[in-house]
């Protein structure tokens, strides 16, 4: 039985103050907080195991070893994986897609085309304009409407022979919007692209499968999901993986080093240089144990009592506008008050304990569509209240009128 | 007699100190950002602006009697409110006065947070800017 008090005692940090009120913590999308569960196996690391790994005969360097690819193993199975070695460690989604667009530098011709959503974060954007720039290779993007929700129509009339890749993130991190990526995915295999879902947004709501979902890559990072900082994943079918070439030379990676050639490691190592956030990985495991523990249907159901509940109340207020109408989002509440900037909104809240995240949300194009220099975003997780909503809602009534 | 920028800052740590919490504090900057007409909208131009990751400043500079005349806006209301004391202490000074200038009198009014280099309002560049204009009218009057 989901007992939310139950579970707000495993994360400490719940319990703080920030200028004198309680925290009530809304900036989920950004970074998730951490559960006892996720803090102790940091802690047992360094107390304990802590030793570099995959290199050393001795037995603290092996139990590393052992946790390490066991952690590798959970996320195997979580995500659904046909192989453990399809799972890559990287420092996160950033570096995930850098690593396979760094990749793709090298198979891309001039005038082939990539495709990418108008609803990328910053760092589904970049890589692809500067693999363009080195390739020749064409960037198109499919339009979003009013709804922030993706115009597929016009996703079929991008995609052709041309077509080598496509991006999309599965859930838009400025609106909450859950792409429809079954059919992106399936529509990008017709034309023979390959496809690269941003999985940061989603994971924290949603278990998906990636060999149901037949993508070619999926990246998140685990520090959305109850995890660490600094330690994400690269999902890359067996076949695309070995067809990439390594993104970063270094230890690890190698089979045989002369001065003549060097031969790669098998992978997952190949895309692995150097010593890794050992920690991280382990930690990021047990963050997948925590969560499997409360259950994602679980999670799912609770957090869309809540994106409901926060939905009616906060449009009680007047002059309030929602952006990122889908009915098919996360828990993410996207909102500006008329005629006030967002900036201003965030800072009374955080005056009053609550942490929003204000600004461009690294999406600009989307801000541009709806031309608005940002929103108040507060994303809500299954740690979160009702009661904390109602403080939120009092919050904003008391920055609209100390503001209008 | 002259008034001094260490006058003017505290002058504001006085008011400021009146204030009983942050509400009071905040809704007096707020008020401060709504009544004043800080910038001719000629000079809110792209070269005049600088931009934070959340608001945006713009910032013009003339000189009027050997002393140099700000005026600044900016989109966010509390960003312009604390603009409005930022243009109070410096705008009316001779380059040199601003140039030797600090401003610690922010911490003791308690709003030190949004000058924080981290926290990307535009305010940290805009000091920086005002200071830059002074070396520069300070190399013009020697």
């Amino acid at each position: 039985m989901f007992n939310v008090e139950d579970i707000r005692k495993d994360f400490p940090i719940l319990s703080r103050k920030v200028n004198g009120k309680p925290l009530v913590y809304f900036d989920n999308a950004a970074t998730s907080q951490t559960p006892q569960q996720v803090i102790d196996v940091i802690v047992d690391y360094y107390s304990n195991y802590n030793a570099n790994i995959h290199r050393g005969v001795h037995s603290l360097s092996q139990e590393a070893t052992d946790k390490y690819e066991q952690a590798r193993k959970k996320i195997q199975t979580h995500f659904n994986a046909k192989f453990s070695h399809e799972i890559i460690f990287t420092s996160g989604t950033t570096h995930s897609i850098n690593l396979v667009a760094n990749g793709f530098s090298s198979i891309l011709k001039q005038d082939d085309e990539i495709i990418v959503s108008a609803l990328e974060h910053h760092s589904n954007i970049v890589p692809w304009q500067m693999l363009c720039e080195r390739t020749g290779a064409i960037l198109k993007v499919i339009p979003m409407n009013q709804e922030g929700e993706l115009v597929m129509a016009d996703y079929d009339k991008l995609l052709s022979k041309k077509t080598k890749l496509v991006f999309v993130n599965h859930v838009s991190n400025a609106l909450g919007t859950i792409n429809p990526i079954e059919t992106i995915i399936k529509k990008a295999h017709e034309a023979g692209a390959a496809i690269l879902v941003d999985g940061a947004q989603a994971c924290p709501h949603i278990k998906p499968d990636v060999q149901a979902l037949d993508v070619d890559f999926y990246v998140a990072s685990a520090h959305k999901m109850c995890g660490p900082t600094g330690v994400g994943m690269l999902y890359g079918k067996e076949e695309w993986l070995n067809k990439l070439p390594p993104y970063q030379g270094g230890g690890e990676m190698i089979a045989e080093v002369t001065f003549e050639k060097t031969t790669y490691a098998a992978l997952p190592h190949k895309f692995e240089a150097g010593t890794p956030n050992i920690c991280g990985g382990i930690a990021f495991g047990a963050a997948l144990d925590y969560m499997n523990a409360v259950g994602f249907d679980v999670i799912a159901k609770y957090e869309h009592q809540l994106l409901e509940y926060a939905t009616e109340k906060l449009l009680e207020i007047e002059g309030l506008k929602i952006y990122g109408t889908s009915l098919n989002k996360t828990s993410v509440i996207s909102f500006n008050l008329e005629g006030i900037h967002p900036y201003d909104v965030g800072t009374i809240l955080d005056k009053m304990g609550i942490a929003v995240r204000t600004g461009h949300h690294c999406a600009q194009p989307i801000m541009d569509y709806y031309k608005i220099p940002g929103t108040v975003r507060a994303s809500f997780s299954f740690y979160n209240t009702k009661e904390e909503i109602d403080s939120l809602v009092s919050a904003v009534k008391k920055a609209n009128m100390m503001l209008a | 007699m002259i008034v001094t920028i260490k006058d003017i800052q505290n002058d504001i740590i006085d008011e400021f100190s009146m204030f009983e919490d942050w509400e009071e504090r905040y809704q007096y900057m707020i008020d401060l950002g709504k009544e004043l007409p800080l910038i001719d909208d000629q000079y809110k131009t792209e070269s005049n602006i600088i931009k934070g990751c959340q608001s945006k400043v713009w910032v013009h500079a003339e000189m009027k009697d050997d002393k140099i005349v700000f005026t600044a806006d900016s989109d966010a209301i509390i960003t312009k409110g604390i603009i409005a004391i930022l243009i109070r202490v410096f705008s009316n000074q001779s380059p040199k006065d601003i140039i030797d200038a600090d401003t610690d009198f922010i911490e003791k009014i308690g709003l030190k947070e949004h000058l924080s280099p981290t926290r990307a309002n535009g305010l940290v560049s805009m000091i920086k800017q005002l200071k830059m204009y002074a070396i520069a009218y300070q190399t013009q009057l020697n």
